[in-house]
């Protein structure tokens, strides 16, 4: 029996390769990152397990589905708003079914360490209609991906692992077992299954409503769904939530315990345990998902559930062990100090010397003639512009969202409409709302601060940069005047405040390129 | 048998190089081990931990309880204080006194100090003196490994190996300088809780293992002439600014035998 050293992530990148995985796929995206840098690291050698990042997460998906048509095991990985992004194929892809087996390993992040929201992907497996698997430690995490392509290939869905930041992001040592060799090429023929048109789609998601007392069994017996009945108190704790609740209690406890860890919600044992408790406390780290289902509109008679949406745990933010310690009735431990109120913050900064520092720097200056000046900024280091000393971004919602909303405030009247992008964000949702502020000629600057790669993630590929970019912007049928690019270091400072007031002053769409590699990815590859 | 440390710094100090050594170490020791981390945002020069637990049994949190912390280790001296409220009663606090200062509103060092000093049990370590006199600056890390050292559950050689295998693809030079850095580390480490448990107050022994070579307290007896030097201090009280007061460096094993 070998043992490694693995974080959760790294435990699902291995488990995929010892089950035959033949390609992974995905976008950049805290906490899942490391799933796929370590399958790309790991085969890099061997070269028999396909791993280049996509442009985003639709596409990943999208790929990982054709090699699913084609007979082989696909792995996809996302961060929680990604799979937002790949939701149409998501969807879908459990409507057609699958042929090799397909797995999507999705990392949410409660308690937002490194994201816009903390919203479940436990939801989009059960709007899909589709198993998930919630490992409560690393080894399952490595043990649970063997059943998940399994479960693919014999009910021919796509099945989701859901992770979280606090198990993706915890390395121990896991048990690993003998690797099992990739499928063969066999492509699926069966066109009525794959094509959707309506006359198609209406059987297929007959189908899928059918296998659904299929998935409930196996989730009703699944060894993953572990009750046991003591006292008329009852936790349930879904995936890693368990940790947090065996960490608290004594094992002579006289709680009824269910951990659940496969969905769909296994309805017998979920039976069993309300039929016995009077009372059940809930704990899941996401969304309130099992609470909200227990509850339904009416409460269950002669139970009082507890949980995020009672006051017994915080609504928002990720578990601990000290929440659930507390929502257990149990008293904190002694400390030898309090807590310090005092301290300075150290929140996260730009590095010094960061290329972006002078990007803004320089916008803050072409702003300066002009009132109350907003700039939609969009997801990357550069968000973090939005911070003192620079406070130069006043908005970030999702991956290219800053150019579509400074395109609609412009529609609205609002000037100077100026959005702020980076060159993988560009590629990865910018190019579609500049190709329509450019076919309506709208008086919108986007600024691309292009440092040739993926630098909050920790520098992973771009697809856009250099040359590259430069191209699927001119692509895009903007006028080549108004297409500028600017070297963002200190001694450029005026000159590059000169250009962005030129495009400023212009009454139609300008991109101006601020181009300088980042400090980290230099380091990392210095060529 | 549970250790429970928090380990603390600033991003890009290397906490995870620390954490390296010494989840090699527990594995090594046959003991169970979980240690939790922070990536994405935290790279960018925030504030940053891990936590880490070793045990001879199961480990079921990743994060540590409230009250269960038996140590915090940290690279950084503001980060130190952050997660006192985590020790339990009898915790220790190991932690570097080099500032790193990349926030406007850093408290004011001899504070800090002072603040850090009045932790009753606590080992302050020099990092920067020593990473220097270890042969790069960037090895400050290590200190703090060796520092910790004493509090932990491994041999020493055990901890060496693992300090190699994590720069084994940098070459022997920068192995040598980090080995060195672990071994100043502990030694400074032991000398300062001597010195301490000997009754001297915390910021005059931060001072007085500042002033001597380094090389002078590799000494295997590092905690026993931490003890000569607290009793010498007791029974001379103006021994330490006699110390405190000579040009350049003192040997830390010879104690003056008074004025």
């Amino acid at each position: 029996m070998k043992k490694a050293i693995l974080l959760g992530d790294e435990a699902v990148g291995l488990g995929a390769i010892h089950a035959g995985l033949s390609g992974v796929y995905g976008y950049p995206g805290t906490p899942s990152t490391e799933i796929f840098e370590f399958i790309d690291q790991r085969t890099r050698k061997s070269g028999d397990v396909h791993a280049f990042w996509s442009t985003n997460e639709k596409v990943a998906y999208e790929e990982a589905l054709g090699m699913s048509w084609a007979g082989k095991r696909a792995l996809v990985c996302m961060k929680h708003v990604g799979l937002n992004v790949a939701a149409d194929a998501f969807v879908n892809s459990a409507i057609t079914g699958t042929n090799g087996g397909l797995v999507l390993a999705v990392a949410d992040d409660p308690g937002m360490h490194s994201s816009q929201n903390e919203q479940d992907s436990r939801f989009f497996a059960q709007f899909a209609l589709i198993p998930c698997l919630e490992p409560g430690n690393q080894q399952e995490c490595y043990d649970m991906m063997f059943e998940a392509f399994e479960l693919s290939e014999e009910l021919k869905v796509p099945v989701m692992v859901r992770l979280v930041t606090r198990i993706a992001h915890s390395r121990t040592a896991v048990t690993t077992r003998e690797p099992r060799p990739q499928n063969e090429l066999a492509p699926d023929k069966q066109i009525r299954k794959w094509t959707l048109i309506p006359v198609n789609a209406r059987v297929q998601y007959k189908q899928l409503t059918e296998k659904q007392p299929e998935l409930l069994r196996r989730a009703e017996d699944s060894p993953h769904n572990r009750l046991e009945l003591r006292g008329t108190k009852g936790v349930i704790a879904c995936g890693l939530a368990g940790n947090y609740l065996l960490e608290n209690l004594e094992p002579e406890h006289d709680f009824s315990v269910l951990m659940l860890r496969q969905y769909p919600l296994p309805t017998r044992l979920l039976r069993q345990l309300v039929e016995h408790v009077d009372d059940l406390l809930v704990l899941e780290d996401g969304y309130p998902l099992v609470e909200s289902t227990l509850r339904g509109l009416f409460g269950i008679d002669g139970v009082t559930i507890r949980g995020r949406m009672s006051e017994d745990l915080p609504r928002t933010g990720e578990l601990n062990p000290d929440i659930v310690r507390s929502a257990l009735g149990l008293p904190a431990l002694p400390t030898a100090h309090g807590p310090a109120t005092d301290l300075s913050n150290r929140p996260p900064a730009l590095c010094q010397g960061c290329p972006h520092t002078d990007s803004f720097k320089a916008l803050n200056d072409a702003l300066s003639g002009y009132e109350d000046a907003q700039v939609f900024s969009d997801i990357g280091c550069y968000a973090l512009a939005a911070l003192p000393p620079l406070q130069a971004v006043h908005s970030c919602v999702a991956m290219g969202a800053s150019i579509g909303m400074a395109a609609g405030a412009a529609h609205a009247g609002y000037r100077p409409a100026v959005a702020a992008i980076g060159d993988s964000t560009f590629a990865h949702g910018g190019i579609t709302p500049l190709m329509s502020a450019v076919q309506q000629n709208v008086n919108l600057k986007v600024l691309v601060v292009d440092n040739s790669t993926v630098a909050m993630t920790g520098t992973q590929r771009s697809m856009s940069t250099g040359s590259t970019l430069d191209s699927i912007i001119r692509g895009t049928g903007i006028s080549e005047e108004h297409v500028r690019e600017i070297e963002p270091i200190p001694r450029n400072h005026e000159q590059n405040v000169n250009v962005l007031r030129e495009e400023l002053a212009y009454e139609g769409p300008s991109v101006i390129v601020a181009r300088r590699a980042c400090l980290e990815a230099v380091k990392k590859r210095p060529h | 048998m549970e250790k429970n440390i928090i380990l603390a710094g600033v991003g890009g100090q290397g906490i995870l190089s620390i954490a390296f050594v010494i989840d090699h170490a527990a594995m090594d020791a046959g003991y169970e081990f979980k240690q939790a981390e922070v990536h994405g945002m935290a790279q960018r020069g925030g504030a940053v931990q891990s936590n880490l637990r070793y045990a001879d049994g199961p480990i079921w949190s990743d994060l540590i309880p409230v009250g269960k912390v038996d140590l915090v280790l940290s690279v950084e001296p503001l980060e130190a204080l952050r997660y006192l409220h985590y020790l339990r009663p009898e915790g220790w606090v190991v932690t570097s006194t080099t500032p790193f200062e990349n926030i406007p509103d850093y408290p004011d060092h001899d504070a800090l100090l002072d603040r850090l000093a009045a932790i009753d049990r606590a080992i302050l370590v020099d990092t920067a003196h020593f990473a220097r006199a270890a042969g790069n600056r960037r090895a400050q890390n290590m200190v703090m490994v060796g520092a910790a050292a004493p509090l932990l559950d491994f041999a020493e050689d055990r901890l060496l190996a693992f300090v190699a295998k994590l720069f084994e693809r940098k070459g022997d030079k920068l192995i040598r300088v980090n080995q060195r850095a672990f071994a100043l580390g502990r030694a400074s480490g032991q000398f300062f809780r001597a010195l301490t448990d000997g009754g001297v107050a915390k910021r005059d022994a931060l001072r007085l293992v500042g002033k001597f070579t380094p090389d002078s307290l590799e000494a295997d007896g590092a905690e026993a002439l931490g003890a000569d030097w607290a009793r010498a201090l007791a029974a001379d009280p103006e021994l330490l600014e006699a110390v405190l007061g000579e040009t350049g460096s003192v040997a830390a094993d010879r104690i003056p035998t008074g004025a």
